[in-house]
């Protein structure tokens, strides 16, 4: 066999095109994962004079027994599968409406979509304001409807601030979830729901035997994403509470930021960056594994 | 909610059977997803204009008269707190990541739509799963390298990682839209007597402009939004970005919090991307879609 | 001007899948060559293996002289039309058709000549100025053919250039493209799956199936003397009737029909084809004749297309073409096999029996 020099040297430029790309993914996304790995048997802070000494597992060892450490863990599961469910609900139903055909429809999509684009440190601001205890709107609303009779300090209280983070956070993501999600009913041909139709369905029927099949993949794709990114909020809750009061709504990421940047304490940073690396990508893993039986069961 | 096609159907479901459910239900679900979108952004907007006692008067001020309005916050912003700089740097950092992660991305994406490089499922997969990864795991990385490198306050030290964290969606973007390029193209301009290069350059890249403008505002969005590498790695005044320097606005002074400009910083801030989304909606929509669910 | 040699031409993309096998082919000078076959034959591959798109894993492409094997496209001097036609979206005709000599740096003034000339021959003049998003299916075929024209290239190739025009227009531009490139010296390698095309437009034809050269000769040839049994179904049409029999002593059963085979025929069980245009209702002297019931008649304005079930045996299947004018019974209806039209295959190599 001759050698196939037009495959060859396709691949060659190949690789010289993917190689710039492939330098800086690998410089931004792994070096660091791994860098924590490493960094995570070491302790290195204010003790050590911030140079790094071995210390084994001692900081998995105080990661175990770190109170601070499981509410955060548990403040990120709350606040995870609290805003995926009512992003989903929420998305479905503008994603629904958006799909049908109105006037106006291209105006009512821009502004949906809108939320997305803002920068979320900026309305974490926004949502700071509109839950003021004295001068914020939305007291202002509930008072004037009288669903409450003295302002409620929706920052302040343990339980509030975190119904105002996540409300936040739904107001934030909902439309991303409602794009993907609007793409996947864009993509039933129309036919299905005639047939259907003239099966004798009704809209409900249809919607629960077409509809919700047929986006599925969506569904999942946007779950997954939005998943990785609630586990990881940072910025939205940094400046709307900062993790207060009293941690009530310290999510993971805020722990990591105070460990390193508050507390300079590198060694322990890496061991939680670490911890949450490994939870993340066991959860993605498990639920990827569990649907694909899913579906291999399903055909 | 409704999936019956309105647009054939109303008449039969108006007219001669009972009250017009349906249709109902859509106005509601769309006046929600209006008001939902709209109303914090535009009660941002109210109080950036309001005067301090307007602001602070209780019951709340929702139509305020001509003398509870002021511009003064929007000018305090910039006389008081240069947020001009804060503009420029935001801007520069942006549009530079932007224009070279699309510089570097394109080609990758090329290569792993048309060259069959041995590996390409595996690169491909290293690129989606690392759009999962939340910033918060990169950030101590990555501050060593900004500190090995004394790149700090350096615009670099954004410029880099922002153009990092664009490439996977740019990379699954461009690649779904090479992929639907017709090849003959490309074999035609081989066959005329085309180099690769040359072919990227004037075949291939002039097609691509469309697709490169919806990727290309993406990665902006992206890159304007991101706050914590930017809160990270930029201390001094004078190279940070907007949202981190909106959200310090707050913390400089413990008693007298500054409604109104924190107002107007936000809507300074965002007032880039509304305009962006206004006239971009549908490459903003196409490319979010075809970057997360064909890739 | 050069002839065009494929020598031992192999293409593998793993030991399965191979879809060129050893296959050796020469065209001269002003031949038209068609490549012809199912999807999947392989044809398309070949032209990309000519126009160096693809690698061949074996053998050799001769241009002249010159073993261009290694040569990448742009250095071989072909020129060739794409099935979508492949024009550049954000040029304009001009540019287009110019493409090619600009990458070869020829002087202004002489690549202005040249696209002067072909889009004078194609009628293009009106149009030079315009982007193909604005040019209707015919023109954009059109502006593909300038671009191969104007090139004067030691080699034409064609990938079913016609496919993606409406029916009406493909017979016309079938036409054109005969006056069109009766003028060209070069060689021409054409690839359809129309075989109306392979036989109105080329001097040769070659057959293909599954990566093997099943026939290549004169569009003539292959209808009136197909090489095997594959070429006799795929040529023609409607298509010839073929019947698997076993023979007995000198005479194979067709049915109730005894059919004689012709002489020295050793194969112990046989292919006989004859097409539906040579069967006839019997005349005097028709030595054989057989008959059955007609279940079916598909009108195709001059012709009948009449299929019956063959009496003595209902599972074969008779397809004949019967003039309009002409009156019958469809009961019982009889037909004549005039014996220089039937065709004789090896039952089991499916090769032509001499």
């Amino acid at each position: 066999m001759t050698r196939d020099y037009i495959r060859e040297r396709q691949q060659r430029t190949g690789w010289l095109l993917v190689a710039p790309a492939l330098v800086l993914l690998l410089l931004v996304y792994a070096f660091p994962i791994l860098r924590a790995f490493w960094l995570s048997f070491f302790t290195e802070n204010l003790s050590t004079n911030l140079e790094p000494v071995f210390s084994g597992l001692d900081n998995y060892a105080q990661l175990v027994q770190d109170g601070r450490f499981w509410q955060s863990m548990r403040n990120t599961a709350v606040f995870t599968v609290l805003t995926l469910i009512f992003e989903l609900g929420l998305g479905l139903i503008i994603a629904l409406s958006l799909d049908q055909a109105f006037r106006g429809r291209g105006l009512v999509r821009t502004v949906a979509i809108l939320p997305w684009a803002l920068p979320t440190a900026l309305i974490a601001l926004a949502w700071r304001w509109i839950f003021n205890t004295e001068f914020g709107v939305w007291n202002d609303i509930l008072l004037r409807l009288q669903l409450i009779a003295s302002p409620v300090n929706w920052l302040g209280d343990p339980f509030w601030a975190m119904v105002a983070v996540i409300a936040a956070d739904v107001w934030k993501t909902t439309s991303f979830v409602a794009i993907l999600l609007l793409a996947g009913l864009q993509s039933i041909s129309q036919d299905l729901y005639e047939a259907h139709a003239l099966d004798g369905a009704s809209p409900w029927q249809s919607f629960r035997q077409i509809t919700l099949p047929l986006i599925a993949p969506q569904i999942v794709i946007a779950m997954l994403f939005r998943f990785a990114q609630s586990f990881g909020i940072f910025d939205l809750i940094q400046v709307m509470t900062g993790g207060g009061p009293g941690g009530a709504t310290e999510m993971v990421s805020i722990y990591i930021y105070a460990a390193v940047m508050r507390y300079l304490d590198f060694g322990y940073g890496a061991a939680l960056v670490t911890v949450t690396f490994l939870v993340l990508v066991a959860i993605v893993g498990l639920t990827w594994l569990y649907l694909a039986r899913l579906r291999a069961k399903t055909e | 909610m409704t999936t019956v096609p309105q647009t054939t159907s109303p008449p039969a479901q108006t007219g001669d059977r009972s009250f017009p459910w349906m249709r109902v239900l859509l106005w509601l679900a769309i006046a929600f997803t209006v008001i939902f979108s709209l109303a914090p952004v535009l009660w941002q907007v109210l109080t950036s204009f309001k005067t301090n006692a307007a602001i602070t008067q209780t019951p709340v001020v929702y139509l305020p008269g001509l003398d509870q309005l002021t511009f003064s916050h929007y000018l305090d912003l910039f006389r008081l707190n240069q947020f001009h700089i804060y503009m420029f740097n935001s801007a520069l950092v942006a549009i530079v990541s932007t224009v070279l992660c699309l510089a570097l991305g394109s080609p990758a994406a090329y290569a792993l739509a048309r060259l069959r490089i041995p590996g390409e499922q595996i690169l491909l997969a290293i690129v989606l799963v690392v759009t999962l990864f939340p910033y918060i795991l990169l950030f101590l990385g990555l501050l060593e390298v900004v500190r090995a490198f004394g790149l700090a306050n350096n615009y670099l030290a954004l410029i880099i990682p922002y153009t990092a964290i664009n490439l996977p969606l740019t990379i699954l973007v461009m690649r779904s839209f090479f992929q639907q390029l017709p090849r003959d193209l490309e074999d035609s301009a081989r066959v005329d007597g085309y180099n690769t290069v040359q072919m990227l350059w004037r075949i291939v890249l002039p097609m691509t402009l469309p697709a490169l403008v919806t990727t290309g505002i993406l990665a902006f969005i992206f890159a304007w939004n991101e706050y914590l590498f930017a809160l990270t790695f930029m201390s001094r005044e004078g190279m940070k970005t907007i949202p981190v320097a909106a959200a310090q606005l707050g913390g400089t002074t413990l008693f007298d919090v500054p409604y109104g400009p924190l107002a107007a910083a936000t809507v300074v801030g965002t007032l880039p991307l509304v305009l962006l989304v206004l006239f971009f909606q549908r490459r903003i929509v196409q490319g979010l879609t075809s970057g997360s669910v064909k890739g | 001007m050069a002839k065009l040699e494929l020598q031992n031409l192999t293409k593998a993309y793993s030991r399965d899948i191979v879809p060129v096998k050893k296959l050796n082919l020469a065209v001269e000078d002003n031949e038209f060559l068609t490549l012809v076959g199912p999807s999947g034959c392989g044809k398309s591959t070949i032209l990309r293996l000519i126009a160096g798109l693809d690698q061949p894993t074996e053998g050799r492409v001769m241009i002249g002289d010159r073993d261009v094997s290694p040569l990448p496209p742009g250095d071989r001097n072909i020129a060739m039309v794409f099935q979508s036609y492949a024009l550049y979206p954000h040029m304009t005709v001009r540019d287009n058709v110019a493409s090619g000599l600009k990458m070869r740096h020829l002087p202004a003034g002489d690549i202005q000549k040249r696209v002067q000339e072909v889009s004078g021959v194609l009628g293009l003049d009106p149009l030079l100025d315009r982007k193909p998003a604005k040019l209707s299916g015919g023109q954009r075929q059109r502006v593909a053919l300038a671009r191969a024209l104007v090139r004067n290239p030691d080699v034409f190739l064609l990938d079913e250039p016609l496919s993606n025009l409406d029916a009406l227009l493909r017979e016309q531009v079938r036409a054109d493209l005969k006056q069109i490139f009766e003028d060209q010296k070069s060689p021409i390698v054409y690839v359809t799956h129309d075989q109306t095309e392979a036989m109105t437009l080329s001097t040769k034809v070659a057959v293909l199936s599954e990566g093997h050269l099943q026939q290549l000769g004169h569009p003539h040839d292959i209808y009136k003397t197909p090489a095997n049994r594959f070429v006799a179904s795929f040529i023609g049409s409607p298509q010839m009737n073929l019947f698997p029999l076993s023979r007995s002593g000198n005479d194979v059963a067709l049915g109730d029909f005894r059919l004689p085979l012709p002489g020295g025929v050793q194969a112990a069980s046989v292919i006989l084809g004859i097409r539906p245009e040579h069967l006839r209702l019997p005349q005097e002297g028709d030595a054989h004749i057989v008959s059955g019931n007609v279940f079916l008649v598909e009108n195709l304005g001059m012709h009948d297309l009449v299929s019956l079930k063959v009496q003595g045996d209902p599972s074969l299947t008779l397809r004949a073409l019967i003039s309009a004018d002409a009156s019958w019974s469809k009961e019982n209806l009889k037909l004549a096999l005039p014996p220089e039209s039937i065709h004789w295959f090896d039952g089991e190599t499916e090769q032509r029996l001499k």
